[in-house]
């Protein structure tokens, strides 16, 4: 019926629309205004003047520190939380008792519940002179440096970023057929081969989509690098900041946060590609 | 010379906490036979099945393969494989490298040239040539099924194990698979034990039925022996179409015994075990023991309530006044017109010591056992 599809048309519109704004409004509008300040020039008292150069890219290299250091730590960042959560998600799908698992879940995403400010701060103590520092001292190793450091960092990523990588390995590790553990074991699979050739390569889905996750919110991570690295790991997102609060220099700015995007895409389809390739499955979409 | 049996188990029993799934079987699998484990869910057959597979240990007991006891060995080192109930086929590798998937764990390693030989010959004996660079998803149910039988005879088993192999599957592809399974076992040589609730695939395709209920082995047999010699009042209930009449036992005569049917009727049946006088009995008649005829000739008179034509036989839902409603089977011979009617009066026979009369604890003199083929039937 005529009139019936028109009605179905313009409940989907109804259902679609407020979402589309907002995507629209916040997200499509800022990001056409940094495209086209990435191509503009500082004006002299700062922010934006227009005209069109690619001379900020072109000055790219003389952020080339921070993108190197987010480069490095995003991807190894989001390593070390996979090395981390892996254990943990196969734990929690497949060896904790039917009974605990909720709980044990719920212990997972709680500390989310307290916002990554405080529990970064946490660790500054934790990690800084009269935290672990002051206690190695008293057992006679005197001058342990934590805070301000990469390893720092890291070990503030991977806290932070943890439950992110582990919901989404669950998922695929919960979806696991058991009988296809059992079916290879029959096969005369040893349990690490089993783990290698069965469980690993279907829970892939759910390992890239928690990869790809970290490694991006990590592309523009702020403040764990400024918290815990005391300012001398400077990573993209302290250079955003500095450049448009501080320096003032939006084009730059901009050119870096649309270098940023697009770094973040190839990460995105890579991922993609190699998960579906490897596994043959159904990708467990998270984003 | 006795040869040393392909599956063995000693007294094994086994348990989930307080329930006993499995208690104390012993059982021997002769050598290149197509054993059938029947029963109803939860009877533990599934169980049994498993302990050959390593899946479950007994609680208590031995499983021997082959003569070698295999407590303490995992699954992938005995000399079985399963083919398992909905396949378990690994989605993420195609037909080829699912058949190839047992091969590859062999250790000294096998050459790839070897392993896809033999992957390509498992594959054509199970008429699948041509499918190996298939996706799982892409084949039908039927074609899956054979995928898990080619991944689990490439490796050359001593015994095959089959769960449910063709309950997901479709009445005619079922039939077809059925002769299937027995050719492949017979070419093969090895022996099959088969997981099933379906009494008739048990009954047509093996050499032995283990018929299993409780968690216990109530009868071993060969298919006609378990159909025409039931041991008991389960397994005449549980294997074949049959009418259970319940009776009290009047007397003996020679080896048969007299029984007391609800309206008063006494027919002679034989029995397998000894009865007592004034016992609570059920009698079985087979379906297709019965003769019908013209309303003055035989033992019960009825009125025919339904009736399903088969093509070569029909079956008829009797009436009989004072004992409930009998299942009965007629040949239909072309030309002879001998259909009855429902609502037509018939006489029902039967040769005398066909009836099989066994002890029924449960016997109330009701015969609600033999008014269950109505619901079947109607």
């Amino acid at each position: 019926m005529h009139g019936s599809r028109l009605r179905k048309n313009l409940l989907t519109a109804m259902l679609l629309g407020p979402a589309t704004a907002w995507l629209v409004v916040f997200l499509v509008l800022p990001f056409i205004a940094i495209a086209v300040f990435s191509v503009g020039e500082r004006a002299p008292e700062g922010g934006y003047q227009a005209a069109f150069t690619f001379a900020q890219y072109a000055n790219l290299p003389a952020r080339a520190t921070a993108f190197w250091n987010t480069m490095v730590l995003a991807p190894v960042g989001a390593l070390a939380c996979l090395l981390v959560a892996y254990p943990v998600a196969y734990y929690l799908a497949l060896r904790a008792p039917q009974r605990w698992r909720l709980i044990l879940l719920a212990l997972v995403v709680i500390p989310f519940w307290t916002s990554l400010l405080m529990r970064t701060y946490a660790w500054m103590y934790v990690l800084g002179g009269r935290g672990i520092p002051a206690l190695l001292a008293y057992i006679g190793f005197e001058d342990v440096r934590l805070i301000n450091t990469p390893g720092a960092v890291l070990l503030g990523i991977v806290y932070g970023y943890l439950p992110l990588m582990i919901l989404p390995i669950y998922v695929s590790l919960e979806r696991l057929d058991r009988r296809l553990l059992e079916a290879s074991a029959d096969l005369g699979a040893t349990p690490l081969s089993t783990f290698l050739g069965v469980t690993l390569k279907l829970s892939l889905p759910g390992v890239m989509t928690g990869f790809s996750l970290v490694m991006i919110l990590l592309l523009g991570e702020y403040l764990i690098p400024t918290l815990l690295g005391g300012g001398k790991v400077f990573f993209i997102g302290n250079a955003l900041v500095d450049l448009f609060l501080q320096s003032r220099n939006w084009p730059f700015g901009s050119a870096i946060a649309i270098t940023l995007v697009l770094v973040s895409v190839v990460v995105l389809i890579a991922a993609n590609r190699i998960s579906t390739r490897v596994s043959g499955a159904r990708r467990v979409d998270l984003i | 010379m006795t040869a040393v049996p392909d599956i063995e188990f000693r007294g094994v029993t086994k348990r989930y906490g307080s329930v006993t799934a499995v208690s104390s079987i012993d059982l021997a699998v002769p050598p290149s036979a197509f054993v059938a484990l029947l029963g109803p869910s939860g009877c533990g057959k599934t169980t049994c099945l498993r302990m050959i597979g390593g899946f479950e240990q007994p609680s208590e007991g031995k499983v021997f393969i082959r003569g070698q006891d295999m407590a303490g060995t995992p699954p992938y080192r005995r000399p079985v494989n399963m083919v398992f109930q909905q396949y378990a086929l690994f989605p993420h590798l195609d037909v080829e490298d699912n058949v190839a998937y047992g091969l590859r764990q062999a250790r000294p390693r096998l050459s790839s040239r070897e392993i896809s030989s033999r992957a390509g010959e498992a594959l054509e004996m199970v008429r699948l040539a041509g499918y190996g660079r298939r996706k799982i998803h892409e084949l039908s149910g039927g074609q899956q099924q054979r995928v898990a039988l080619a991944r689990a005879l490439v490796n050359k088993p001593a015994v095959l194990l089959l769960d449910e192999p063709l309950a997901a599957l479709d009445k005619k592809l079922r039939t077809d698979m059925q002769i299937e399974l027995q050719n492949l076992q017979r070419e093969i040589g090895i022996t099959f034990v088969l997981v099933t609730h379906d009494q008739e695939e048990a009954l047509s395709m093996s050499d032995f039925v283990c018929v299993m209920n409780g968690g216990r082995i109530v009868q071993l047999g060969q298919p006609s022996e378990i159909y025409d010699e039931p041991a008991d009042l389960f397994v005449a209930d549980f294997v074949g179409k049959t009418n259970l009449l319940s009776g009290t036992v009047a007397g003996h005569t020679g080896d048969l015994v007299e029984v007391t049917l609800a309206d008063g009727t006494v027919i002679a049946a034989r029995k397998r075990t000894a009865l007592q006088q004034g016992e609570a009995v059920s009698v079985s008649l087979r379906p297709e023991s019965f003769s019908l005829g013209a309303p003055e000739s035989g033992r019960f008179k009825g009125i025919v309530r339904n009736r399903i034509f088969l093509g070569s036989t029909a079956e008829y839902a009797i009436e009989v006044q004072g004992i409930g409603t009998l299942l009965a089977k007629a040949d239909h011979l072309i030309g002879h017109g001998n259909l009855f009617k429902p609502g037509e009066p018939v006489a029902i026979g039967f040769a005398s010591g066909t009836p099989l009369a066994f002890p029924d604890t449960k016997n109330n003199g009701t015969n609600q056992r033999v008014d269950k083929h109505v619901e079947i039937i109607s």
